[in-house]
């Protein structure tokens, strides 16, 4: 029992060791940012969930372009399902944040629209596939369709953002991970508190989800 | 595996503890206004204790649902 799920337990104290030092944990003083500064444990953390996400969803898109297993077909959609939803979190609260110190909701910020854009890449993912009816056609095509989604990701939030004048930090290069504005305490927090923790409760989401899935195929098969 | 997790748990552990140490020097430059106010009355402990609770809810739901699913994976096979 513990041997299959100690990463579950492993996820609830790395977001409890993140809620907890997250808060109460000294930070530096910037300004413009103040306190919410702290947002890089919640709102970056879910784009670099969406990232892993993604990237797990086109490895079995690949799969089962490879193989033909209707469960690596699962997996992908669930991945990307769950991505779509970090992703969508990560949009909102940043908008959020980004009301409270660059002062609106929406600006039209290159990463903002680079975000936008693909996570409406990936919605399209749901829609081709829900507009096929024929099963193995659906998990076929929506396979090919992810992996140029994935190849979307490049332009649309690897790259354009870091190249253009942005508002966001690092406008010029790593967005949020620069030295200047973060130091090592915070850094210690993000990289072993808030991404192991918020992509292995992604992760654990999707096993359930996957599990559904996998149980509704086998009724199906078998009746 | 089970060496190999636990070891794994305990590297994790060591490095948070980390953030302890940390929390014993002062800021340096104090001049952007941070939330001092909130800090020293204490009343921090609030937001934490409230997301703890949700967190901790959070996670017995999916405990939950978890065993749920298991029970029809059993059942079914």
């Amino acid at each position: 029992m513990f041997l299959k799920n100690w990463w579950k337990l492993l996820s609830f104290f790395l977001l409890l060791y993140t809620f907890t030092a997250g808060f109460l944990g000294k930070v530096p003083a910037r300004p413009i940012l103040n306190e919410t500064i702290r947002n890089l444990y919640f709102h970056v953390a879910m784009w670099f969930g969406m990232m892993i996400f993604f990237i797990v969803s086109v490895i079995y898109s690949i799969k089962y372009l490879r193989h033909n297993r209707p469960s690596d077909d699962i997996y992908a959609v669930e991945f990307a399902r769950t991505g779509i939803v970090f992703g969508l979190l990560g949009l909102i609260t940043g908008s959020v944040w980004a009301k409270y110190t660059w002062g609106d909701f929406w600006s039209n910020d290159p990463k903002q629209l680079g975000a936008a854009i693909a996570l409406l890449i990936y919605l399209a993912y749901f829609v081709l596939r829900n507009s096929l009816t024929d099963l193995d056609k659906s998990a076929r095509i929506s396979a090919v369709y992810n992996v140029f989604a994935f190849a979307m990701l490049f332009p649309t939030i690897w790259i354009i953002p870091r190249l253009v004048e942005s508002l966001h930090p690092g406008g010029m290069g790593n967005p949020a991970l620069d030295t200047k504005d973060i130091d090592s305490r915070m850094r210690v927090i993000f990289w072993f508190g808030a991404i192991p923790g918020w992509t292995l409760l992604g992760v654990w989401i999707t096993t359930l989800r996957t599990r559904l899935q996998l149980l509704s195929l086998k009724h199906e098969l078998h009746g | 595996m089970v060496k190999l997790s636990s070891r794994l748990c305990l590297s994790v552990f060591a490095m948070m503890l980390s953030f302890f140490v940390y929390a014993q020097d002062s800021l340096k430059d104090e001049k952007p206004q941070m939330a001092e106010a909130f800090r020293s009355s204490g009343k921090i402990y609030v937001v934490v204790a409230v997301l703890v609770i949700i967190l901790i809810g959070l996670f017995l739901y999916l405990v939950n649902t978890d065993k749920k699913i298991s029970r029809i994976e059993k059942n079914i096979k």
